[in-house]
């Protein structure tokens, strides 16, 4: 068997095997918490009686590890199972909100990874010039105010004063696509702050660190353009930590964007874990959890296989 | 003179100028009281309600959790998802009286134990069917029966027997009940077909609005319901968003993407009321903040130690910073004047720190501190009041501690098993409820542990009693037994604090509940 084809199958059952250790991890956490799914619904207006029947009704009666098997059954069947809560079938309402996340990660990545890509290019041409000063100087601090900051801040000045953008960035399924980026402008905006920097200045090191290699002498000496030098020897030979950092920020965007979907009101994964946690609805918890595990092992992994195919020591090892 | 008249026309079919008032400020202009009249009428005919439109509501309390099952509501957004596609037998009129609804009249037997609602004919649910007795039936029967789960459950518990008489509803109680018609008016007691029975969940009543889309925790569509038994609703829909955020709430509502929020933050009401295209709507309603104390445990089964407590926080102050002031003060009972039969003679307790102090000392309390535990999630602003209350306390020598205990599973873990915690109480809409629920010696939600044979005896006694002079006196009565014995730290009523665009006409001040006890959408319309 090819050796690639060998190490993705191995990191692949690796990668299973880590899902299911998280969904242990889950069950168990949210079964630690204090109060039941019963409690968390009747809440103030709990009597033991309305408890004992709720109890019942959602089937929490019976042991942990019972209730653990049966969710894991159904889900080698591909069945999430439904919310004790509210009988709504899991695997349709989280598609939905999956779909809405991913939609705002796509876009959001879409704008800010060749922005901060392009940015580090330009930081490195004019390596400790006003540019790069002024493109590390910006990136730095909108990485340093927290999002939910940066989210207030736009909407009060664009939305509420200038009338650009919404304050609401609701997306359903009613809306043409063009409505729904007009929509997601002003999260796509924050999120965008968020993640530069960190890409722009890892794209920024890796090239610098390039630049110093014989090679780049020999290209500059042979007359090439800097920005050609840049472009042709230096990125490709820069690219495996630079795919690295990326895929972190994006596994981010997709499951670290809960209090930019709570600021925006945006119908996320985010909020509906949230929800779930609060209410101790644990099928919904599992199956939300299981999905960010998988989408942040998943980025994780082709982070990896990017990095052993653009390395060609990584890529036939001895 | 001719602006001023429009704009107290305006104002009047805003409904933010009482017509009294315009006759009032009309006579100051110079008009007689025959022309004001004529005015009158001619602003309400000209800017009387308008059809069409969708209104967009921006509430808090919503979930991915929520269900459209009127048993499981417990918080504001399914309180409003139930206001449109669902309708009660009666319902609580904004004056506090009663008024029919899906029961076209009904009436008591001459001891108060058994009621007869006469059920309106000819109403069609959202799914075609006629409404019948037997859904109403039905209906009272889920909320009620063994297996419930409801939120109505406490108070379909006096209730021995419900049947169907010709075209009424017979209810049959264990003991009298002057108030029945008022607990069938609760929010959870939505008519739904065969009861709901079948599906809890389907949105499908008689209400004016239809459900369209069901999003929990994002948004709820209805359009208007053309086969409504009633005038029908101005609105052509209703799209309730669920805004939990409070910045974003306000933010949506000043950037004109909904018509109306609710909850807003008394720290923000008074700069977002000079916000030029909105009005803050700040009713003061039955709801209250509260410290509460268990009265059979020690150290609280000390009656001197919880009156030194009552003494010892400063009402005014707390209603001041901790709801700028859009509440009220509280008396250590959980009435107040928005309540029918209340008495208004009972004196107020004031902050006494020489009263504190002595009743302290007379508890022979040992100096130890005195836990209270606290997280914002029982009331806004919870953790500043204990604050408030600690240091007033500490100048009457009373050593509290305030012990701040997470959000999360707040009312499963400290509300009713710690002795002295914060809370808060929605109300309800009579006397009678509100003691029923919370301090008969049996009741389940007896958070303060009260037990007092006198009280239970008199609350028993004056829900028979059908003479309202009487009545009123048991009431008052009950009342000082619970200021004065209760584990009850009643500081404040919090106001119910909305926030309008101008754009919407025909707003009502009722102290049922907040955005016009849910009826904005069914009464109000877009200029």
């Amino acid at each position: 068997m090819h050796p690639i084809i060998k190490l993705i199958a191995q990191r692949f059952t690796l990668g299973i095997l880590l899902l299911v250790a998280a969904s242990v991890l889950i069950f168990g956490l949210t079964e630690a918490l204090p109060g039941d799914a019963a409690q968390a619904v009747l809440g103030q207006a709990a009597t033991p009686e309305s408890l004992a029947n709720l109890r019942e009704e959602m089937g929490l009666n019976r042991p942990a590890t019972t209730r653990y098997f049966e969710w894991f059954g159904g889900i080698l069947h591909g069945d999430m199972g439904v919310s004790i809560i509210n009988r709504l079938d899991i695997a349709e309402s989280v598609g939905k909100r999956l779909g809405n996340t991913l939609f705002l990660a796509f876009w959001a990545a879409i704008v800010s990874v060749p922005l901060a890509i392009f940015l580090g290019l330009l930081a490195v041409r004019y390596r400790n010039r006003w540019p790069d000063k002024l493109i590390s100087g910006v990136t730095l601090t909108t990485i340093s105010i927290p999002e939910f900051l940066i989210g207030y801040v736009l909407v009060y000045f664009l939305a509420v004063k200038l009338g650009f953008g919404s304050a609401l960035a609701m997306i359903n399924d009613d809306m043409s696509l063009w409505q729904k980026l007009q929509s997601i402008v002003l999260p796509v905006m924050v999120l965008t702050l968020v993640v530069l920097a960190h890409m722009m200045r890892m794209t920024r090191a890796a090239i610098l660190n390039v630049m110093q290699s014989a090679y780049i002498e020999t290209a500059e000496l042979k007359g090439l353009s800097v920005f050609n030098v840049i472009a042709k020897h230096a990125f490709p030979n820069a690219v495996s930590p630079i795919v690295n950092v990326v895929m972190l920020n994006l596994a981010y965007l997709v499951v670290g964007v809960v209090v930019i979907e709570v600021v925006f009101v945006y119908p996320g994964m985010g909020q509906f874990l949230v929800d779930a946690v609060t209410k101790r609805d644990v099928p919904v918890v599992l199956a939300c959890g299981v999905i960010f595990a998988a989408i942040y092992i998943g980025l994780n992994m082709l982070a990896d296989i990017i990095s052993i195919l653009a390395n060609p020591r990584l890529r036939h090892p001895k | 003179m001719t602006n001023e008249l429009d704009y107290l026309k305006k104002r009047v079919a805003q409904g933010k100028l009482s017509r009294r008032d315009f006759m009032g400020k009309a006579s100051a202009l110079g008009v007689t009281a025959a022309a004001a009249t004529t005015m009158l009428a001619d602003a309400a005919y000209a800017e009387g309600p308008k059809k069409g439109g969708v209104f967009k509501l921006g509430s808090v309390g919503g979930e991915s959790t929520n269900s459209l099952d009127p048993a499981t509501y417990a918080s504001q957004v399914p309180f409003h998802n139930g206001r449109q596609f669902g309708e009660t037998l009666v319902e609580v009129g904004a004056d506090g009286g009663l008024a029919p609804k899906l029961a076209e009249s009904f009436e008591s037997s001459a001891d108060a134990k058994t009621w007869m609602f006469k059920i309106r004919k000819d109403v069609e649910f959202h799914n075609g069917k006629t409404m019948t007795p037997e859904d109403v039936l039905q209906t009272m029967e889920r909320h009620s029966n063994e297996d419930s789960k409801s939120g109505a459950l406490g108070i379909m518990k006096g209730i021995s027997n419900v049947s169907i008489d010709g075209d009424s509803l017979k209810v049959e109680l264990n003991e009298a009940n002057a108030d029945l018609p008022y607990l069938i008016a609760d929010y959870h007691l939505v008519i739904q077909p065969n009861g709901g029975m079948d599906n809890p969940g389907a949105g499908i009543g008689t209400g004016p609005f239809k459900l369209e889309a069901d999003e929990p925790g994002v948004r709820h569509v209805y359009s208007r319901n053309e086969n409504y038994w009633g005038d029908a609703a101005n609105y052509d829909g209703v799209e309730i968003i669920v805004i939990n955020d409070a910045t974003a709430r306000t933010a949506a509502l000043q950037s004109g993407q909904v018509h109306a929020i609710n909850r807003v933050e008394p720290k923000i009401a008074g700069l977002l009321g000079r916000a030029p295209n909105l009005t803050v709507n700040s009713t003061p309603g039955r709801g209250h903040y509260v410290f509460i104390m268990h009265a059979d445990t020690a150290p609280f089964d000390n009656n001197e130690l919880r009156m030194a407590l009552k003494y010892a926080i400063n009402r005014s102050e707390i209603v001041e910073k901790i709801l700028q002031g859009y509440g009220s003060v509280g008396n250590d009972m959980p009435i107040n004047a928005a309540y029918p039969l209340f008495d208004a003679s009972i004196p107020q307790r004031e902050f006494d720190l020489a009263k504190a102090a002595e009743h302290y000392k007379k508890s022979g309390h040992d100096g130890s501190p005195i836990v209270l535990r606290v997280a914002d999630g029982a009331f806004p602003g919870a953790v500043d009041a204990a604050a408030l209350f600690q240091q007033t306390a500490a100048q009457a020598g009373i050593p509290l501690e305030i012990k701040r205990e997470p959000n999360d599973g707040y009312w499963s873990e400290v509300w009713n098993k710690q002795p002295f915690c914060a809370s808060y109480w929605g109300g309800r809409p009579v006397q009678d409820q509100m003691y029923t629920t919370a301090y008969l010696s049996t009741a389940d939600w007896n958070d303060t542990n009260f037990k007092n044979a006198e009280f239970d005896d008199l609350l028993v006694k004056a829900r028979a009693e059908l003479d309202t002079a009487k009545r009123k006196e048991m009431y008052s009565k009950m009342g000082m037994i619970v200021r004065n014995e209760g584990g009850l730290i009643c500081p404040m009523f919090n106001d119910f604090v909305d926030a309008v665009s101008n754009d919407v006409m025909g707003w009502e001040t009722d102290p049922n509940a907040e955005l016009m006890n849910g009826y904005i959408t069914h009464k109000t319309w877009l200029a």
